[in-house]
């Protein structure tokens, strides 16, 4: 029973790192700019598949695509920033969402298109494979690889926040826009650069995804749904707010898979509805 | 009948440490035009804010006339009478002048949830709207779309709104603000208009409109009131003069 | 009254213009009349077109006219159509008290989730909407000793219209049913718009903030619209189901709340006819689309959407009324 629960704790955290990744991006730029980003994880299927053709059409080794998975995604988000997202800043929540829905149902069919819709199989190195025992307990070295990887860019996140000159930009702006550019802070850059970022981010979590979850072309939408109860359960523009709502809803869905089946995600979204009543802003958000 | 139209006991609201009306106590008798002035960040707004229910005290009372109105929603206020204009334009842009003010009047009337019968055949709430928009030299375009109309007009339907209400307190924030000089003389016919049933509390940077119309003066810095009293009595006043009047002109 | 220099004569009578039935109008519900006579072989197709834009009109009332953003209203429409399926494979089929069934659960429970809805904004309110769609369609797949769960309703048996008109494949009995039942909804809805509750309505989309200023209760309001936008979105789902007699869990599910957004907003939100046109343009569309790999709808809706807030963000109604305003002045 313990040793269940810990299984479940373990996997919840690993999920919900993974989580994270995914979504801290869209928090702080949504924070920042208040800009509905659905296309968020148009981002990150970008880093997944850029994984997969770098593995299996050019054999690379898994690490090496991890950073052009991040540098693809973030690229990727920047054009579209230029070209589309910049006219819509001062536009409707509706327009925003239905410009961005727009951009994944396009995401979605090119990735169809090209990749077809089957779930993308991805070999991970031997050193990533298998499980190990500790205590009488199996736990998979993957999800271990994840729950350390989160953890350290985590602490760089925060680091950065606080101790770079950027970081105090980018706080700054979170905080109070007008304010900042009263400053002289140049807070379209520090929101461009934060958005490629974040996408970069959200790249990364796609690929790494991949042997957790899987990758099909409807991961855009799939994971949409995850991403959105992250943002507005842990509060806009906070990484600490993400990062509590990530693991709450990865621990949740985990549990809530194991120990009652039957509800299957209701119970996800229940939690969800419930904490947005209790605080509208999320449970680190500030309006 | 003595009791004051609006007074507000021990007033108090604080943004963490930021203190933004420190104990504030007002009475004002009915009939009385009010100024409430003070450098730019003295919690004139707030205190307008505080008083219409936008923004919940942290301790003290709101009464009007003989009601306690603290706990009292925005919109209940209004109902009793407490109405506020804005200082920066909050009007409907896509809704016609009369489209509007017709609004207003419906959501006095208790008629704004009806929905069987069109609007035009409530007559009688059209034609009230059209004459507050009439006595106000908007008359000739009540059918304009309020984003098309000239900014001293929009003011002018700011205060529009407000009177469609029929309010028995009016808190005007800043109502002149931006309007150029030679359309504000509508703005101030339109306040000199104002019934003496109704009891005004203006805020301005402008000294010669508050001499010019308030009959009592409030100074607030930093949150709270530092004095009260009639036009020559705050022109006297040393402390005013070092604090608002005489050194640098910030309104 | 007569007219004063500087006064304008009844101003009333220039609201009533406003508001008056148009030409084109009738011209518009008088093609609605055509596939009976000009292609009776699209006659199943026309009436999926009306069920769906009865359901884009409910979205209006709350998109378009008072600026709550769902994604979730399938949510309303599935109830209905399953109620409408649940009365009739449980010995109930008459069609006109089955659809009054659906409107009231729909509406029921519109009203239980208003006072929720009421109390958001922004992007709160969206994902609101979107898990209350979401707890929807996963109770629906949970409990399928009711629903049939992933398989559908089955047994849906209805009795004719009128104890004469027969549901069958050829489709005379379900359009002239939807068409009829969408034209008085739509009558409905267009004098709801020009009510005082209308222009209301139109405030808190313009200024929320304005309306507690005025003394509105906006959150009365809300309720309000949102109770009725669900009565409407229940109806329509009733009517998907007795014309088609099956229910499955794709009423309920976040495609159809997206899908009738894209419709909404191709049409031109707010226009009272916007939900009409955008969904004769869709479902014409996907139609002739069909016989195409799926993906490349997809791709071309994505596309058009991007055009569409891009330059044409009043959607196609919207454009329309610019070119007609351009070309007058």
């Amino acid at each position: 029973m313990f040793g269940s629960l810990l299984g479940v704790l373990f996997d919840g955290l690993a999920y919900g790192m993974l989580l994270f990744l995914l979504s801290v991006g869209l928090s702080v730029t949504l924070g920042m700019m208040n800009f509905v980003n659905l296309a968020h994880c148009s981002f990150a299927m970008i880093g997944g598949y850029v994984t997969v053709t770098l593995m299996n059409e050019l054999n690379w080794p898994f690490f090496a695509t991890l950073p052009c998975a991040f540098a693809a995604a973030g690229i990727a988000s920047v054009a579209l920033e230029r070209t589309l997202y910049r006219r819509l800043y001062r536009a409707s929540d509706l327009d925003q969402c239905l410009l961005t829905i727009g951009i994944v149902f396009v995401s979605v069919a090119v990735a169809a298109y090209i990749y077809g819709t089957i779930q993308q199989p991805v070999q991970l190195p031997p050193y990533l494979r298998g499980s190990f025992t500790l205590m009488g307990m199996t736990f998979g070295v993957y999800r271990l690889f994840l729950i350390a990887a989160g953890l350290a860019l985590t602490l760089v996140l925060v680091a950065a926040l606080e101790w770079t000159r950027f970081g105090a930009q980018v706080r700054a702006a979170v905080d109070n826009q007008r304010m900042a550019r009263g400053l002289g802070i140049n807070v379209d850059g520090v929101f461009a650069v934060t958005f490629a970022l974040g996408s970069g981010l959200a790249g990364l979590g796609g690929a790494l995804a991949i042997d957790v979850v899987g990758l099909d072309p409807a991961f855009a939408f799939t994971y949409l749904v995850y991403v959105l109860i992250v943002v507005s359960v842990g509060g806009l523009g906070s990484i600490g707010g993400s990062f509590a709502a990530a693991t709450l809803l990865g621990i949740s869905d985990m549990a809530g898979k194991y120990y009652f089946p039957e509800l299957g995600a209701f119970l996800i979204y229940l939690v969800m509805v419930a904490l947005l009543m209790w605080r509208p802003a999320g449970l680190f958000g500030r309006r | 009948m003595s009791e004051p139209a609006l007074a507000t006991r021990a007033l108090h609201k604080s943004f963490g440490s930021l203190a933004v009306a420190r104990d504030v106590e007002l009475t004002l008798p009915r009939g009385v035009r009010y100024a409430l002035i003070g450098p730019n960040g003295a919690g004139k707004t707030t205190l307008i804010n505080l008083m219409t229910g936008m923004l919940k005290p942290d301790a003290g009372r709101i009464f009007l006339g003989a009601d306690d109105i603290t706990r009292l929603e925005p919109e209940a206020r209004v109902k009793r009478g407490l109405v506020r204009t804005f200082q920066i334009n909050t009007l409907f842009p896509s809704l016609t002048a009369l489209e509007a003010v017709t609004l207003a009047v419906c959501e006095r009337r208790s008629l704004a949830g009806t929905w069987w019968r069109r609007l035009p055949a409530h007559r009688d709430a059209v034609d009230e709207a059209y004459g507050i928009l009439v006595s106000l030299a908007l008359g000739v375009h009540c059918h304009r779309l309020t984003r098309e109309l000239a900014y001293g007009q929009q003011r002018l339907l700011e205060i529009a709104l407000a009177l469609a209400t029929r309010p028995k307190v009016l808190l005007l924030d800043e109502p002149a603000a931006g309007v150029p000089r030679d359309e504000s003389a509508g703005l101030f016919a339109a306040i000199a208009g104002l019934s003496q049933d109704i009891t005004v509390l203006f805020i301005e940077h402008d000294m010669n409109v508050v001499f010019r119309f308030a009959s009592r003066i409030i100074v607030m810095v930093r949150g709270r009131i530092l004095v009260e009293g009639s036009p020559d009595e705050i022109a006297a006043d040393a402390q005013v003069r070092e604090v608002y009047l005489g050194g640098a002109r910030h309104g | 009254m007569t007219a004063v220099a500087g006064q304008i004569a009844a101003p009333h009578r220039y609201l009533e213009a406003q508001i008056r039935w148009r030409a084109i109008e009738t011209v518009f519900w008088l093609a609605t009349l055509l596939p009976f006579v000009a292609s009776p072989s699209y006659l199943v197709l026309a009436s999926q077109i009306a069920i769906t834009a009865l359901f884009a009109l409910s979205l209006d009332l709350i998109l378009g006219y008072a600026g709550i953003v769902s994604l979730g209203h399938a949510a309303f429409f599935g109830l209905g159509a399953y109620t409408a399926g649940l009365a009739a494979k449980h010995g109930w089929g008459e069609p006109l008290t089955g659809l009054a069934l659906a409107a009231a659960a729909a509406g029921l429970v519109g009203y239980a989730l208003s006072f929720i809805i009421a109390r958001f904004r922004h992007l709160a309110l969206i994902m609101t909407t979107l898990g209350m769609g979401l707890l929807l369609l996963e109770a629906a797949n949970s409990a399928s000793w009711l629903t049939g769960g992933a398989d559908g309703l089955q047994g849906v048996r209805m009795w004719p219209l009128a104890g004469t008109f027969r549901f069958d494949l050829w489709g005379y009995a379900a359009y002239t049913y939807s068409l009829i039942v969408l034209f008085l909804t739509f009558l409905l809805v267009r004098r709801l718009i020009h009510s005082p509750f209308g222009l209301a309505l139109r405030g808190i989309r313009e200024n929320a903030t304005r309306m507690p200023a005025i003394g509105a209760s906006s959150r009365a309001h809300i309720r309000k619209v949102y109770t009725i936008a669900a009565v409407i979105a229940g109806i329509a789902g009733g009517l998907l189901t007795q014309t088609t007699e099956t229910v499955s869990l794709g009423v309920l599910d976040f495609q159809r709340s997206a899908d009738v957004l894209v419709i909404l907003v191709l049409g031109g939100a707010g226009r009272l006819y916007g939900g009409l046109i955008g969904a004769i343009i869709f479902m014409v569309a996907r139609d002739q689309f069909s016989g195409i790999n799926p993906q490349y709808w997809y791709f071309w809706i994505g596309t058009l959407l991007i055009a569409v807030v891009v330059f044409l963000p009043n959607g196609i109604l919207g454009g329309l009324n610019q070119l007609m305003s351009r070309r007058g002045s």
